[in-house]
C-alpha cells in the first residue's frame, strides 16, 4: 500500500538531488534544471499531502479539508507559473552570460569576487 | 541745526563708500572728494560748536534716538547720537585736524599707485571716529572703537608688499584684541548691573547701583581702562603704537597721534561718573598714565628714526592725559589732547615733508639728515614751532596744557605723578630739540645724491603744516588758568559736574597745598616756573649735545653704553613679550601639534587601519561563485528549520 510517506521519502530525495545539483553542478543551464528539480519536488510533497490529509483517512470530511485540497492544488499551479516565470528569467541570463563569456560555466560569473 | 548731526560721520562714510565701490569712477577725484565731505563735516561741527557757545550756561545735551539699533527682550540698544560739550571738544579736533591732514594728503600721497584706496580707508576712519566720539551708547561707541581699529590696521599695512608693515598691521590689530576685550567685560557687566547702555541711562542707574569705592565699579573701570590701555597705547599694551609708523605719514599724524589713540581717552572722560566712583581705578589710572610718559620719552631720547621718536612721545603725551584722568582732572586732560592734536599732527606732517624730500616712505635716519634749514624753510620753521610748543614753552599751546595736568596732579596730592610728569617733560623737552636739531641744523650729512634732490614740499603741504603751527601756538589762550582766564573749563564744566557730585572724594588734598602759607595762585606760578625753567634747560641741553658740541653724543653713549643699549632697544620690552607671550604660544602651538599628529590623527588612522585589515579578511566570503551563495543560502535555511523545530 502506497501512502503519504513514500511520497514524501521520494519528494524529499528529488528536493535534495536538486540542492545537490545546484551546488555541484558547473553547467548554468543543469543548474536551472535542478532548481525545476526543487520546485517540483515540493510540488509533489503538496499535491501528496492534498492526497493524504494528515488527519482523517483520505477522504473529504468536511468544508475545512475541501478549502485545504483547493488551496494547495492552487498552491501547486502557482509555484508551476513563477518556475516558468523563473526559467525565462534565467535562461535569458544563460544567454547574456554566453554572449559575454562564450560560456555557461558559471565559475567563469565572478564579476562580484570581493 | 541738530537735524544734520547725522550728516557728521555720514558724509566721510559715503566718501568712503564712493571711493571704495567705484574707485574707476573717482580716480584722481577721489582725494577733493574726501576733502571735500570733510570739510563738510566741519562746517556742521563749526556750527554746533558755535551754537552751544552762544547758549552758553542755556546749553542742554543733545540725545537724538534715530532708530532702534538691537532690540531683544529686555535690551534696547537706540543707534543715536549724544552730542554735549565733551563731544562738540571731540568732533570739531576729529573734523578740523582730519580736514587738515586730508588736504597735506592730497599732495603727500599724489602718485602714489594706491591714491584711490588710501582715500577709501582714510574717510572711513573718520567716519568710524565720528561714530566713536558721537555715538550715545557704550556699544555705539564699541562700533566706532573697533571701526577705527580696523581702519588703523588697513592704513598700517598700506604698503602690504613690505614685509614689516603687514607685520606691524597685525600686532596692532592683535596688541589692541586684547585691550578689546577687557572693554568688552566691562560693558558686560556693566549691562549686567544697570540694565543700560546709553549713557544717559548709565549715568542715571550707576549712583543708586554702585556703592562708591565699591569692588564691583572697582572691577567694571579697570576692565574699561584695560581697553584704554590698548587703543591709547599705555603700558604695558603700548607696543603696537611704535611699529605702527609703517603706514603713510598722514595716517600717523591723523590716526596714530591725533585722533584715533585718544580714544581712550574720551571713553574714559565720557564715563567719569563711573570713574570718579571708584578711587583706586583713577589710582591705577594716573599711575600707569604718569609710568608711560616717563617709559616712552626715555625711549624717545636714542632712537634714530625720526617717526619713531614722534610715535613713543606721542606713547608719552598719551601718557599724560592719562595722568591727568588719573588726578580727576579731567578737563585738563581732553585740554591736552586737544592740543597734543594739533602740535603732534604739524610734527608729524614735517616729518613726512621731510621724508618727502629725501623720496622715502617710512623712515628716515636723523643722523643722516640735517642742516635741512636751508632747503626746508617753511617746513623748519612750522616744525620748530611746534618743537616749542610741545616742549611746554609759554605762551604756547603745550605749555598750558601740560602745566596744568602737572599742577593738577600736584593739587590733588599725586606728587609722585608729578614728580613723573616733570621728568618726562625734561625728557620730551630734550629729545624734542635733539630731534629739531639733528634735522634741521648743523650740515647736511646724507650722501651728495640725496642732497641733490632735496626741496621744500609743494604748498598743498606746507599750507596745512602752517595751519597746524598756527594753532599749535594759540590754541592754549582758551584756558590760561594762570592768567585767571578759564573759558575752556568753564565750558566742559557742566559734563564733568555730575560725575564729581556722585563720586566718591578720589582725591586728597594736599597736605602741603593746605598747610603752605603761599596763596594757592601763588604756587601755580610757581611750578609752572619749575616747569619751564626745566624745559629750558633741557633745551639748552639739546643744543649744547647736538650742535655746539657734536662729538658730546659719541663720548656720552660710550660713557653710558650699558644705559643707551638698553634705551636704544626699548628696553627690550618687544623680547620679552616675544620670549614671554609669543613663544610660549609657538610652544603652546607646538603641544597641540604633536597632540593631534600623535594623538588624535594616530588613533584615527589606527582605527581606519584596524577596519581597513578586518575589512580585508572580511571580503574573501564574497567569492562571486553563485554555489557559494547557494550554499549559504541552503545553510541559513537548514538553520531556521531547526530553530523552528527546536522551539515548536
Amino acid at each position: 500500500m502506497i501512502g503519504l510517506y513514500h511520497f514524501l521519502i521520494l519528494s524529499g530525495v528529488l528536493f535534495s538531488l536538486g540542492v545537490l545539483g545546484v551546488l555541484l553542478r558547473r553547467n548554468a543551464l543543469v543548474v536551472l534544471m535542478a532548481v525545476e528539480l526543487m520546485l517540483n519536488a515540493a510540488n509533489l510533497a503538496v499535491v501528496a499531502f492534498v492526497r493524504y490529509p494528515m488527519f482523517g483517512d483520505g477522504g473529504i470530511v468536511n468544508a475545512q479539508d475541501y478549502a485545504a485540497m483547493t488551496n494547495g492544488m492552487t498552491l501547486v499551479f502557482l509555484v508551476m507559473t513563477v518556475a516558468a516565470a523563473e526559467v525565462g528569467v534565467g535562461l535569458a541570463i544563460v544567454i547574456n552570460l554566453y554572449r559575454q563569456k562564450k560560456s555557461v560555466n558559471i565559475e567563469e560569473a565572478n564579476a562580484l569576487k570581493g | 541745526m541738530n537735524a544734520y548731526f547725522w550728516l557728521i560721520p555720514i558724509l566721510p562714510g559715503l566718501a568712503a563708500a564712493l571711493n571704495g565701490l567705484a574707485p574707476k569712477a573717482t580716480g584722481r577725484m577721489a582725494g577733493h572728494l574726501a576733502v571735500l565731505a570733510m570739510l563738510g563735516s566741519l562746517a556742521i561741527s563749526s556750527m554746533a560748536l558755535f551754537a552751544a557757545l552762544t547758549a552758553g550756561h542755556a546749553f542742554q545735551p543733545i540725545d537724538i534716538d534715530y532708530f532702534t539699533w538691537i532690540g531683544v527682550g529686555g535690551l534696547n540698544i537706540p543707534f543715536g547720537v549724544y552730542v554735549d560739550q565733551l563731544s562738540l571738544v571731540m568732533m570739531m579736533v576729529v573734523s578740523f585736524v582730519g580736514s587738515v591732514i586730508f588736504i597735506y594728503a592730497t599732495g603727500y600721497m599724489h602718485g602714489d599707485p594706491g591714491y584711490v584706496r588710501f582715500f577709501t580707508y582714510l574717510p572711513l576712519f573718520t567716519f568710524f571716529m565720528f561714530l566713536l566720539v558721537m555715538g550715545n551708547s557704550l556699544p555705539l561707541l564699541f562700533v566706532g572703537w573697533e571701526g577705527v581699529g580696523l581702519c588703523s590696521y588697513l592704513l598700517i599695512g598700506y604698503f602690504y608688499d613690505r614685509d614689516y608693515a603687514a607685520a606691524a598691521g597685525m600686532k596692532a590689530f592683535i596688541v589692541n584684541r586684547i585691550g578689546d576685550f577687557g572693554f568688552l567685560l566691562g560693558m558686560l557687566l556693566l549691562f549686567w548691573y544697570t540694565g543700560s547702555l546709553k549713557f544717559t541711562g548709565l549715568f542715571e542707574a550707576a549712583p543708586g547701583v554702585f556703592t562708591a569705592g565699591g569692588a564691583v565699579i572697582t572691577v567694571i573701570t579697570l576692565l574699561l581702562f584695560v581697553g584704554a590701555t590698548g587703543k591709547s597705547a599705555q603700558l604695558p599694551l603700548y607696543v603696537w603704537l611704535p611699529d605702527a609708523m609703517a603706514g603713510p605719514t598722514p595716517v600717523s599724524a591723523l590716526i596714530h597721534a591725533a585722533t584715533m589713540v585718544t580714544a581712550g581717552i574720551y571713553m574714559i572722560a565720557r564715563l567719569n561718573p563711573l570713574f570718579s566712583m571708584a578711587p583706586v581705578t583713577l589710582l591705577v589710572v594716573g599711575t600707569i598714565g604718569g609710568l608711560t610718559a616717563l617709559f616712552a620719552a626715555s625711549i624717545a631720547l636714542v632712537q634714530r628714526d625720526s617717526k619713531k621718536i614722534l610715535a613713543y612721545s606721542t606713547v608719552s603725551q598719551l601718557g599724560y592725559m592719562f595722568l591727568a584722568l588719573g588726578s580727576g582732572a579731567y578737563i585738563a586732560a581732553i585740554f591736552h589732547l586737544m592740543t597734543h592734536a594739533f602740535f603732534k599732527a604739524c610734527l608729524f606732517l614735517g616729518a613726512g615733508s621731510v621724508l618727502h624730500a629725501f623720496h622715502r616712505d617710512t623712515d628716515v635716519d636723523v643722523f643722516e639728515a640735517g642742516g635741512l634749514r636751508k632747503y626746508m624753510p617753511y617746513t623748519r620753521a612750522t616744525f620748530l614751532i611746534a618743537t616749542i610748543a610741545i616742549s611746554g614753552i609759554p605762551p604756547l599751546a603745550g605749555f598750558w596744557s601740560k602745566d596744568e595736568i602737572l599742577w593738577e596732579a600736584f593739587a590733588a596730592g599725586r606728587v609722585f605723578l608729578w614728580f613723573l610728569g616733570i621728568l618726562a617733560a625734561f625728557c620730551t623737552a630734550f629729545y624734542m630739540f635733539r630731534l629739531y636739531n639733528l634735522l634741521f641744523s648743523g650740515e647736511f650729512r646724507g650722501t651728495e645724491d640725496q642732497r641733490h634732490h632735496l626741496h621744500e614740499s609743494p604748498a598743498v603741504m606746507w599750507l596745512p603744516l602752517a595751519v597746524l603751527a598756527a594753532f599749535s601756538i594759540c590754541i592754549g589762550c582758551v584756558n590760561m588758568p594762570l592768567l585767571g582766564y578759564t573759558g575752556f573749563h568753564d565750558f566742559l564744566h557742566p559734563v564733568f559736574a555730575h560725575g564729581a557730585a556722585h563720586g566718591a572724594e578720589a582725591v586728597e588734598e594736599n597736605a602741603f597745598l593746605a598747610s603752605s602759607f603761599l596763596s594757592e595762585h601763588m604756587l601755580e606760578w610757581i611750578f609752572a616756573g619749575i616747569s619751564v625753567v626745566v624745559a629750558v634747560v633741557a633745551i639748552l641741553f639739546a643744543r649744547v649735545f647736538y650742535v655746539w658740541f657734536p662729538n658730546m653724543p659719541e663720548r656720552m653713549r660710550e660713557a653710558f653704553s650699558s644705559i643707551h643699549t638698553i634705551l636704544f632697544n626699548k628696553y627690550y620690552v618687544d623680547e620679552m613679550y616675544h620670549a614671554g607671550f609669543i613663544q610660549t604660544y609657538f610652544n603652546g602651538c607646538g603641544a597641540a601639534n604633536w597632540f593631534d599628529n600623535r594623538v588624535i590623527i594616530a588613533g584615527l588612522n589606527g582605527l581606519a587601519n584596524t577596519v581597513r585589515g578586518l575589512a580585508d579578511r572580511l571580503r574573501r566570503i564574497q567569492t562571486g561563485l553563485a554555489p557559494h551563495y547557494a550554499l549559504g543560502t541552503l545553510a541559513g535555511m537548514v538553520f531556521l528549520v531547526v530553530v523552528f523545530l527546536l522551539c515548536y
